[in-house]
């Protein structure tokens, strides 16, 4: 009897394991499946995306815990709804009202409401997150009339404009359950990690790889197509293009193939190189001045430098044509934004050379006119080949440029906190409005310190005043006006120079399906990405 | 001594330019400055190096590494987390590099001058010069991209569940190429040392007489003179252990292996005083241990040496 009891037992678990076997075949074959290996470069200490707005965290943290709205191709104001499905801002720029998507769970079960978006947005946007403290910084209340509503309300008039480019980027929504009285920067949720997008957090063997699994309860019926994204730590650039090449990661963005390795790999059967899905991510390459420096307190100087850089070279050569030559500080695809009616510098040595000769930087005995400390930032192979071509290009026109190399820490505080450069190579990025961090590059009144912002000592009253006025104005086409003029003012005062900007490469296996299907793609939460075979 | 060391990793680290804040700031995609003096508070940095240092000695008194910065995670659970995987590769490679090393130069030194020593010798030379991460990458690409036969990069595969002897089969598997990688390069320094070191011993006056003697040629270089050349090379093992560690921060890069060399490069990038502080304390803990061990060996394999001590 005993025997029998056992076998019925085994025999119903093996029919119990078997069906549920069948059923997640099914499953797994009805939604495409599998596991996606994607090559990360860092492990960010705080993945918490509302906290740390960077583009390292939202790699993996944007396919957990989802933005109010992502970029888009093709939806109304270049957006996409995400947690909210519509916004509209006041005519006095002091409200803005989101209507949230109704049917939304957290990954632990509890309802996702607006109570969840006041918390996040007054409790971390606001105070912890390094640009929303500046976005948010009039923000003095949400209310919440119903669980679908979040009304922010602000002290002083907030352009929607802003509100709304900043969306993807700033407005990563926490679940208020697991934060409130707590110690929000220490929460364990910042790194086990708990949101409502189409992947939950499984697990991070720090050094090896962050392992994400699909949310069978996504908001998104049918969604998202694979069952696993896998982000494994490859230190080593050189060792991303052959882990995809032995097939042993199926998709390294943000170049992590380095550009030299493309033309090599895009002729390897089975894999493919993608340039788009970047376009809401541009970094750009700009030659920081310090104007402190008498000789480039000189316009003529800071035009004589801008006419010496050859902007065809540099895409060519140095970006193997994988970028675009700046005309300003707003790059060309903020389609919203750019205008081309701006001062040029032209690749012109023989004009440079007299432009420093007016200034009076005559050449001396052995054709130096003067020297310069010359800082490339370290942080991507670009940049410091770009320190490398700007020493030569300095010194066609007598300027002898003294390349130093820091690693990232001591360029940072070197440039930032010390000022201690005439000339550094850096690479901000235009994150879709130029008031979240474009216009902190030339505004003055910045104390020593702040990362990735005017520490030139630049003083421009006309251009502070354009900057001051764009951010309290509500109309969208007077502001965009304004940033017009902005981008006139910068490119003839020269605070800094702008040289060219770029996006990054995505490599893929040819499995890959649905990549670069949106502006921010790499940080997007990859709900349409799917394996094929 | 050990003391003299965190003085030491804390004042080069103040030396070099940027704290553990600027560090992050990198990554972080920018702040205002209130943030980062918030972050600097939270982190203790802006206190001075000396306030720094004693209380980072007051923990260590009570056997506590501190908390990493670059982490933000307690610096013992990193080293405890991080130092298997490196024990694994040295420990492998280290023996790959010994024992073979050493039985190719029993090779080369049997007969000095002959076709074998010179092609060891110039084999050996060429293997010597090669740059780590080069052989890693040559590894990679042939076994790993081309032939598919090895994993190229971690150290297990991921969220495998596989555990006990299939575990360890897989970690064995994944470690091959850069055992192999960081082995080869130091095989050639054990392969000539043991092969100079025969050759003087061959020289000495005993072997002469074991030739004398009518022993075989075989018996005489294993038994006289290979035995004899073994004392340097067991000194070599002793030195070569802790090269070795800094050999693995290259090798465990190129592998993406989650080990103590990798651990002790993030750490000095990212300014973390506390973790490189750990990191050096396990480390000069570790080649004490191993030159202990080698003494040890010594007086096993030279009695004379013991012998002398007890006198």
């Amino acid at each position: 009897m005993a025997v029998l009891t056992v076998s019925r037992r085994l025999l119903l678990q093996g029919t119990a394991a078997l069906a549920g076997l069948a059923a997640l075949g099914l499953r797994a074959h009805a939604a495409g499946g599998g596991r996606l290996v994607v090559a990360a470069d860092s492990e960010p200490k705080n993945l918490n995306p509302a906290i740390v707005a960077s583009n390292g965290v939202f790699f993996v943290a944007s396919k957990v815990i989802e933005p109010l709205a992502e970029a888009s191709y093709t939806g109304e104001n270049g957006l996409a709804p995400r947690l909210a499905l519509s916004w509209e801002g006041s005519s006095d720029g002091l409200s803005v009202t989101f209507h949230l998507r109704p049917g939304v769970t957290w990954h632990d079960g509890k309802p996702f409401t607006s109570a969840d978006v006041a918390f996040s947005a007054l409790q971390v946007w606001k105070p912890l997150q390094n640009l929303g403290r500046t976005i948010f910084a009039d923000l003095t209340a949400v209310d919440t009339p119903d669980p679908l509503t979040a009304v922010f309300r602000f002290s002083q008039p907030t352009p929607i404009q802003l509100i709304r480019n900043a969306l993807p980027a700033v407005t990563a929504v926490l679940p208020r359950h697991l934060y409130e009285g707590t110690d929000i920067a220490t929460n364990p949720a910042n790194v086990q990690l708990v949101g409502t997008g189409p992947y939950k957090f499984a697990e991070y063997k720090p050094g090896q790889y962050y392992r994400l699994t699909r949310n069978d309860a996504y908001w998104d019926t049918g969604k998202p197509a694979l069952e696993e994204i896998v982000f494994r730590v490859l230190p080593d650039r050189a060792g991303a293009g052959a882990a995809l090449e032995a097939d042993e990661i199926q998709l390294a963005a943000f170049s992590a193939v380095p550009l030299a390795d493309l033309a090599r790999i895009a002729k390897v059967p089975g894999i493919k190189v993608i340039p788009e899905g970047y376009e809401g991510l541009t970094y750009q390459l700009v030659v920081e001045i310090n104007h402190r420096r008498k000789e480039l307190a000189d316009l003529k100087v800071r035009q004589a430098i801008a006419h010496a850089i050859d902007r065809t070279y540099v895409v060519d050569t140095i970006f193997l044509g994988y970028a675009t030559a700046s005309t300003g500080p707003v790059p060309k695809n903020a389609s919203e934004f750019y205008t081309a009616d701006v001062e040029t510098y032209p690749f012109d040595v023989a004009r440079a050379n007299a432009l420093l000769d007016e200034a009076g930087y005559a050449r001396g005995a052995n054709g130096v006119r003067f020297s310069l400390k010359l800082l490339p930032a370290p942080y991507f192979n670009e940049t410091r080949q770009f320190g490398d071509y700007l020493k030569q290009a300095l010194a066609a026109i007598g300027i002898d440029a003294q390349l130093v190399n820091n690693d990232a820490a001591a360029h940072i505080k070197a440039v930032y906190t010390d000022h201690a450069f005439d000339l550094a190579v850096a690479p901000p990025v235009f994150r879709g409005d130029p008031a979240i961090s474009t216009t902190i590059l030339v505004k003055s009144g910045l104390p020593a310190g702040v990362p990735f912002s005017n520490q030139g000592g630049f003083v421009s009253a006309e251009i502070d005043a354009v900057i001051a006025q764009a951010a309290r104005t509500v109309d969208t086409g007077a502001r965009t006006q304004l940033y017009k003029t902005f981008q006139k003012l910068v490119a003839a005062d020269l605070p800094l120079i702008n040289v060219a900007e770029w996006g990054f490469i995505t490599v893929a296996r040819d499995t890959v399906e649905n990549v670069a299907s949106n502006p921010r793609w790499a940080v997007s939460n990859w709900s349409d990405t799917a394996l094929k075979g | 001594m050990l003391l003299i060391l965190v003085l030491a990793t804390f004042l080069l680290l103040e030396l070099a330019s940027g704290d553990a804040v600027d560090a992050y700031l990198v990554s972080s995609g920018g702040g205002d400055a209130n943030l980062v003096a918030q972050m600097r508070q939270h982190y203790g940095l802006d206190q001075s190096v000396l306030a720094r240092l004693w209380i980072y000695l007051a923990a260590l008194a009570h056997l506590d590494l501190g908390w990493s910065l670059a982490f933000d995670r307690p610096v013992g659970a990193l080293i405890a987390e991080r130092l298997p995987n490196t024990l694994m590769l040295m420990g492998a490679a280290l023996a790959l590099s010994f024992g073979l090393g050493s039985l190719l130069g029993v090779a080369a030194g049997a007969r000095p001058g002959s076709l074998t020593d010179r092609l060891l010798s110039v084999g050996s030379l060429a293997l010597y010069a090669i740059p780590g991460f080069w052989l890693g990458l040559v590894l990679v690409l042939f076994f790993a991209v081309d032939l598919r036969w090895l994993p190229g990069s971690g150290i297990e595969t991921i969220a495998s569940g596989k555990t006990g002897l299939a575990r360890a089969a897989d970690i064995a598997r994944h470690l091959v190429l850069p055992v192999a990688a960081l082995g080869f390069i130091y095989l050639a320094l054990f392969l000539r040392v043991m092969r100079s070191a025969m050759a003087e011993v061959w020289r000495l006056d005993f072997v002469t007489f074991a030739q004398a003697k009518g022993l075989s040629r075989r018996r005489i270089v294993w038994r006289h003179v290979a035995r004899n050349a073994l004392l340097p090379l067991v000194t070599m093992l002793g030195l070569q252990a802790a090269a070795m560690l800094g050999g693995s921060v290259v090798i465990e890069s190129v592998f993406a292996i989650p080990g103590f060399g990798r651990l002790a490069s993030e750490a000095v990038a990212g300014r973390d005083g506390p973790l490189l502080a750990g990191i050096i304390l396990v480390s000069a803990v570790m080649v004490i241990a191993i030159n202990l061990a080698v003494d040890l060996l010594y007086a096993w394999l030279d009695p004379r040496i013991g012998a002398g001590h007890a006198s």
